[in-house]
């Protein structure tokens, strides 16, 4: 939490990464500025996903740099992972939850094994978050008694748990029954009201529009075309974005 | 649905009393049928067993009541010492085989000859007969007569046993830790947790919990093996018997061993297989990972 003057949280620059000799990322450079939302929009394997796994270093770059808060250089093949972790947060599309713990249990590990907290306390906290997505009655249930709805809010609160400068979300949504989307959307908006950095990669163009700051889009390892929601939905400058919004808006 | 069904959206379960009579009616007909088929055959088989020209000698050879009763006493006797073994050798092959399938996992290359160590040891405990490796260490050791090393065959026995075990089991656990969803791993590792914490918290627990019949399994295996320690001359069940035996020129007493193991393995065997249901219906119920 330093350097608090300079806007920009997040810088990117030039990351490549390849699977085999499938190259996913082609020099792609992204900024993010503080407690603003930037949504993903793209087709499937245009790079979104490893892009967000490359900022939270659960994947390596193959070059570039990420850097956050101009302080911590993730993509330093020294750097500790664990404390670029601790301050970058992430949500998968499938909730990954531990299948074994309950609820609490779940959101209290990383806090009492990695930061120290007192059981005593990180129950308090967690049990003050789980109420404000609305889940407290769930505390001590087992992840396999939740809708995905449910567990993917309990997903967003056990990461939120560790207090991160940044949050990853990974299509959070995509495996989500229509009807439990819309729960799981009210979560984001009230962590963007709360002021959090957010980095999003989504299908739901609705409220990519509704609650991004800026969109940008992917394609081919980059990004291609960027701005503020109403140009880039109503006004797009290429015809690869105009082609890409009119088959999923269609 | 009868007119008597409640409203819908009242939180109560609802089955027509009718329908429930019909489905008792037909369960109860169902195990009455079952029940005297079964008692059919075995009384049919029994009297054609029985019938055969040679079933009085079958009988005096390996089921004399007056052999049984004789040999049983001393028989259950010597069976204290197979438990002991095996209540000695079980948890030390939790514990090594558990060490070992984990020294595997490990991918720092610091840590490679641990790494060749027990893949090696792997590789000969679970490729060499146990029986030979009970021989080995058995009459081997205590044929070098090394100062303060012990020479019980008892005490060689049971550590075969945990060596050629421990191999299994690593593996069992292996393929335990294997069976749980790397995005499992990519979640804790994601919250900051270090990877011996993602082992400890995360994946440990949920590959023992996968890995509880197989592992019940090579419990019941265990319990049976303790007798291949009867090769170096403990009075142990088996050896008990085979005394028994020679001295009446009669087989009953093997065949009272055998009840004795039963009555052990059975109860276990029905235990591992009643878990087993049981986590199949957990899965089916509600399979988030």
């Amino acid at each position: 939490m330093t350097g608090g003057s300079d806007p920009t949280l997040l810088t990117a620059r030039g990351i490549w990464k390849s699977f085999d000799d499938h190259s996913v990322l082609r020099g792609l450079d992204l900024d993010v500025a503080r407690h603003q939302a930037v949504v993903l929009i793209g087709a499937s394997g245009s790079g979104k996903s490893t892009l967000l796994r490359c900022i939270n270093g659960l994947e390596t770059v193959d070059a570039g740099t990420i850097v956050l808060d101009g302080d911590l250089d993730v993509t330093d093949p020294s750097v500790d992972l664990d404390t670029v972790r601790r301050r970058i947060g992430i949500v998968f599309q499938s909730y990954n939850l531990f299948p074994h713990m309950t609820v609490l249990d779940n959101v209290t590990l990383a806090p009492r094994k990695v930061v120290g907290t007192s059981v005593a306390q990180a129950r308090d906290e967690a049990r003050a978050l789980l109420a404000r997505f609305g889940l407290d009655a769930k505390a001590d249930e087992y992840p396999d008694r939740l809708s995905g709805g449910q567990a993917q809010r309990v997903a967003i609160v056990r990461a939120l748990a560790m207090q991160p400068e940044l949050m990853l979300f990974d299509e959070i949504t995509s495996a989500l029954d229509p009807l439990l989307v819309g729960e799981v959307l009210d979560a984001v908006r009230e962590l963007k009201s709360g002021g959090l950095t957010i980095v999003m990669a989504t299908h739901e163009m609705g409220f990519a529009r509704e609650v991004a700051d800026r969109v940008c889009f992917l394609s081919d390892g980059m990004v291609l075309e960027q701005g503020p929601p109403d140009q880039l939905f109503n006004d797009p400058r290429l015809p690869q974005t105009r082609e890409f919004l009119a088959r999923v808006l269609a | 649905m009868t007119t008597t069904a409640p409203a819908p959206g009242t939180p109560v379960v609802y089955k027509d009393p009718v329908r429930q009579a019909l489905a008792r009616r037909r369960a109860r007909r169902n195990a009455l049928v079952g029940m005297a088929s079964l008692i059919g055959f075995v009384v049919v088989v029994a009297a054609f067993v029985a019938s055969t020209p040679g079933w009085p000698v079958v009988q005096e050879t390996f089921f004399s009541p007056e052999q049984f009763a004789d040999s049983f006493a001393g028989l259950l006797e010597a069976f204290w010492l197979n438990v002991r073994i095996f209540l000695v050798a079980e948890p030390l092959i939790l514990v090594f085989s558990l060490v070992i399938a984990l020294v595997r996992t490990l991918k720092a290359p610091i840590f490679l000859p641990l790494r060749v160590m027990a893949t090696v040891f792997v590789d000969v405990f679970r490729g060499v007969p146990t029986i030979l490796v009970i021989f080995l260490l058995g009459f081997g050791v205590p044929a070098l007569r090394l100062q303060g090393v012990p020479t019980s065959p008892v005490f060689w026995g049971t550590t075969a046993l945990v060596l050629s075990y421990s191999a299994y089991v690593a593996e069992v656990f292996r393929a335990g830790i294997g069976s749980v969803h790397p995005s499992q791993r990519m979640a804790a590792r994601s919250l900051g947790l270090s990877t011996f914490q993602t082992n400890r918290y995360v994946v440990l627990p949920q590959a023992i919990r996968n890995v509880v019949p197989p592992l019940l399994n090579d419990f019941i295996s265990l319990q049976k093996d303790t007798a291949l320690v009867a090769v170096l001359g403990p009075i142990e069940i088996l050896r008990q018997a085979q005394i028994d035996a020679s001295s009446s020129f009669n087989y009953t007493p093997y065949v009272a061993a055998a009840v004795i193991f039963l009555a052990l393995t059975i109860p276990m065997t029905r235990f591992a297989d009643w878990i087993q249901a049981r986590m199949a219906r957990r899965q089916r119920a509600g399979g988030v990972a």
